[in-house]
């Protein structure tokens, strides 16, 4: 019964979607303030209704209702309530419903809070967000409908996939999602400023929030993917430029991008063309990275059963809507009037050159990814682009950006003086050189690239204080002074602060693992000793152990340093029960930022195991960087500007006509 | 400077990057790009030994043969088998029967030296490249449960 209520709703909520779309995007078009007033509590039911289709799914899946085939492939009785919870999620169909849970939301909440927006752009957004809603849930209901039932109904589920069983994936794709299809959101209000016609300042403080919020879901988003997959996976590897994850990356470089490039039109009133790209592109984007996710086209490690006839309604929706929003930009876009003017050297000058090199890694990733497609269908030969390409082309084009990046927030609007900002910057290159000079001679072995890298690192986190520095007036007068000032700082001045600072601590910690991380892989019977940097592990036996759906086979590891004890080490080969499949559950140790991996390999005859142990220093500050990206975001986020909402528009652009 | 001067600088330093990273991508996909390839391209084309390739097949039930961290195995696509040697610690998803890539190169000898085996998340999935190299063979499914070898389920 449930599953049906579930499934109702959610085809009540596609026909709401579409009598949305029509109604709202034509009350926009002929101004008719009753039409374009239904779109806001037609947005608020249809939310109402996928969540209650979403609501329905969860019951089932915590009931165990296993007359649900959704249910029944996906779960198991004797899983822990948090993964039947989780696993509504961990599948496609469920996932997809997710998606369409998070469109919904979203646009429930430009219903709610887009009380300022002028009738017709809101109608025009809430239309274009219903006619996405509309695709997916068509989506949802010809391919991948969770709700079909199994007749007979089976005692026992399958199982979610073991590797899923994990807190990672509680958190991981809603966040992501949240970052994917918060996207759609500024996608929606650059096709509708399209449509309109016209955009001007306001439009850009209507649309940050957004992007920033969209921005920070996909930041957190990604750094836990990643996570995930560095504890999970059992290989140490945090990224490993494989396609889903590339799909993630995409969006987000173009979202930092737009971010940028949406202050520069709210301040200056400029580089409008390039921002409405910018927002039609990072949905795009977003749009393409579910595509290549759940069509399987692209091999990846990422890549669960899927079905490829799903690709095509996939692609169909993807060739829709981007072709859609490009063809409407090429044919409306030179209406938007040109706006201030900027010197090259200047901080809109700094942004452009951040968009550039955002927009062209972003490229060379796109390229990267597809490329084994496009390949594919020309030559018929299989092909597959890996790390070295990426390392090739996207690392080159991301120390520019890295280094110009404490200089942008120092530099005055229209027109700066390079040599002026470099001057208050020597604080910071001081810091960074003796950085580089210790990591020259403290630190044996390692490419010579790297102490460089460390010292880019450490150049971009005393940027960002010297701007704080600066700001304050920090050193020029008493504390109190500084204290004062920086109170009075906007918010979103301290977010850009904290956002750049964290970007510093994540490219520290890559270069820090990557350059002078150590591994050993060996087999150890009980009694012997392995040692990596100083650290001991001796291995005290194999211990069997009993979980609620698997059984587990331990390591034991005693972890010495100089001979002290300092901790135990228990990685565990699992076996679930009901796939029988096994999975690595590597042990990790932290110490201060830096951390011991350890996993082991499969037992061998003789009663030994094969273990691989790494040593990655300041392996944390990857993922505490994003974080510190992640509070930036919010910081900035609460800035009141954003807050106390854009004033109206000028009249004189107000009165232009739409054609 | 004028409009027109300031949008000349703001065009040429967008094609110099452009430009910059294309060369970056031209470079880095001579160099880096690796070709997947069956047994039976192997024996077939009589690819050159020393080159780095990706080899995918199914690991041939009772071929696999692991001392301490040495693994030896045979990949086949059901009309011929190349021998592999691997070192490390394999995928959890690695067993004899399942669909896998590895990366590496072929020796003189005819034996593969893979330098890492990937095998992927879900154990119901056949990597495509695997599955479309047994399909070419004839090979796809149900000949194979036929003779003994279980494969995964066909992906849903």
């Amino acid at each position: 019964m449930i599953a049906e209520i579930g499934h109702y709703a959610l085809v009540l909520a596609f026909a709401l979607a579409l009598i949305q779309a029509v109604v709202g995007l034509m009350g926009a078009r002929l101004r008719d303030p009753v039409l374009t007033g239904v779109a806001e509590p037609v947005m608020l039911a249809q939310f109402v209704f996928i969540a209650v289709a979403f609501g329905s799914l969860t019951i089932c899946y915590v009931t165990s209702d296993f007359s649900v085939a959704n249910v029944f492939q996906n779960s198991h009785s004797a899983m822990p309530l948090i993964y039947k919870f989780t696993s509504v999620w961990g599948n496609h169909e469920g996932s997809m419903l997710l998606w369409l849970f998070i469109l919904a939301l979203f646009g429930a909440l430009v219903a709610l809070f887009g009380s300022n927006l002028p009738a017709s752009l809101r109608a025009n957004v809430l239309g274009l967000q219903s006619l996405l809603a509309a695709a997916f849930n068509l989506f949802i209901l010809a391919t991948s409908n969770p709700f079909l039932r199994l007749a007979p109904p089976p005692s026992e589920g399958r199982d979610l996939n073991p590797i899923l069983q994990d807190i990672g994936l509680a958190v991981h794709p809603p966040l992501l999602y949240l970052g994917y299809v918060g996207f759609s959101v500024t996608f929606s209000f650059a096709v509708a400023a399209l449509i309109e016609g016209r955009i001007d300042a306001a439009w850009a403080r209507w649309v940050r929030p957004w992007a920033l919020a969209a921005w920070m879901c996909l930041t957190a988003g990604v750094a836990l993917g990643s996570y995930w997959a560095y504890y999970e996976l059992g290989w140490g590897g945090w990224w490993f430029w494989d396609p889903v994850e590339n799909a993630s990356l995409m969006p987000w470089l173009a979202g930092t991008a737009l971010l940028h490039s949406a202050v520069v039109m709210e301040k200056r009133d400029a580089l409008k063309v390039w921002t409405v790209l910018l927002a039609i592109l990072a949905f795009s984007l977003s749009l393409i990275g579910t595509f290549l996710v759940r069509s399987g086209v692209l091999t990846s490690v990422h890549t669960f059963a899927n079905d490829p006839t799903r690709g095509v309604f996939i692609l169909a929706i993807l060739v829709f809507f981007i072709g859609g929003a490009l063809a409407l930009y090429a044919w409306r876009a030179p209406l938007l009037k040109p706006g201030g003017l900027f010197a090259p050297i200047s901080r809109e000058g700094a942004l452009v050159f951040n968009n550039l090199f955002l927009i062209t890694a972003c490229a060379t990733v796109f390229v990267g990814t597809l490329y084994p497609l496009v390949f594919e269908a020309l030559t018929g030969e299989k092909i597959s682009v890996g790390a070295p390409y990426f390392n090739a082309t996207f690392a080159p084009l991301f120390v520019p950006l890295l280094i110009a990046m404490p200089f942008g927030p120092l530099l005055p609007w229209k027109r700066g003086d390079l040599y002026g900002v470099a001057q208050r910057l020597l604080g910071a290159l001081a810091l960074a050189a003796a950085g580089m000079g210790m990591t020259f001679i403290v630190v044996r072995g390692g490419p010579v690239i790297a102490p460089f890298a460390i010292g880019l690192a450490i150049f971009v986190m005393a940027g960002a204080v010297a701007d704080l520095v600066e700001r304050t007036n920090l050193l020029r007068q008493p504390l109190s002074g500084s204290m004062q000032r920086a109170r009075g700082l906007p918010r979103s001045v301290l977010g850009t602060m904290l956002a750049h600072f964290g970007v510093g601590l994540t490219l520290l910690g890559i270069v820090s693992e990557t350059n002078y991380g150590t591994e050993r892989i060996t087999a150890l019977t009980p009694g012997q000793t392995i040692s990596i940097r100083g650290y001991d592990l001796t291995f005290d036996g194999l211990v069997p152990r009993q979980g609620s759906n698997y059984s587990e086979l331990v390591g034991k590891f005693t972890v010495r340093r100089g001979g002290q004890v300092i901790g135990l080490m228990e990685p565990a080969k699992r076996t679930f029960i009901a796939r029988g499949t096994t999975t690595t559950e590597a042990a990790l140790m932290t110490r201060g930022v830096s951390q011991l991996y350890l996993s082991l390999g499969d037992p061998n005859a003789d009663g030994s195991i094969a273990v691989r142990l790494y040593h990655k220093p300041l392996v944390l500050l990857i993922w505490i960087g994003a974080l510190v990206m992640f509070a930036g975001g919010a910081l900035s986020l609460t800035d009141r500007r954003l807050r106390v909402g854009a004033p109206k528009p000028a009249r004189k652009t107000a009165l232009q006509p739409a054609e | 400077m004028t409009r027109r001067q300031r949008r000349l600088i703001l065009i040429g330093s967008g094609l110099t990057i452009l430009a910059l990273a294309f060369v970056l991508v031209l470079n880095a996909l001579r160099d880096s790009i690796v070709f997947f390839n069956s047994p039976t391209d192997i024996v077939e084309k009589q690819l050159k030994p020393g080159t780095r390739i990706r080899l995918g097949g199914l690991v041939q039930p009772g071929s696999l043969v692991r001392k301490d961290l040495a693994a030896h195995f045979e990949l086949t696509d059901g009309k011929n088998a190349i021998a592999v040697s691997y070192h490390g610690i394999l995928p959890d998803l690695f067993r004899e029967g399942q669909g896998i890539v590895t990366e590496g190169i072929l020796q003189t000898s005819g034996v593969f030296i893979a330098d890492s085996v990937l095998a992927k998340h879900d154990e119901t999935y056949m990597p495509k490249e695997v599955a479309d190299a047994l399909k070419k063979q004839g090979h796809w499914k149900d000949d194979y449960t036929k003779r003994g070898i279980s494969i995964p389920e066909t992906p849903r």
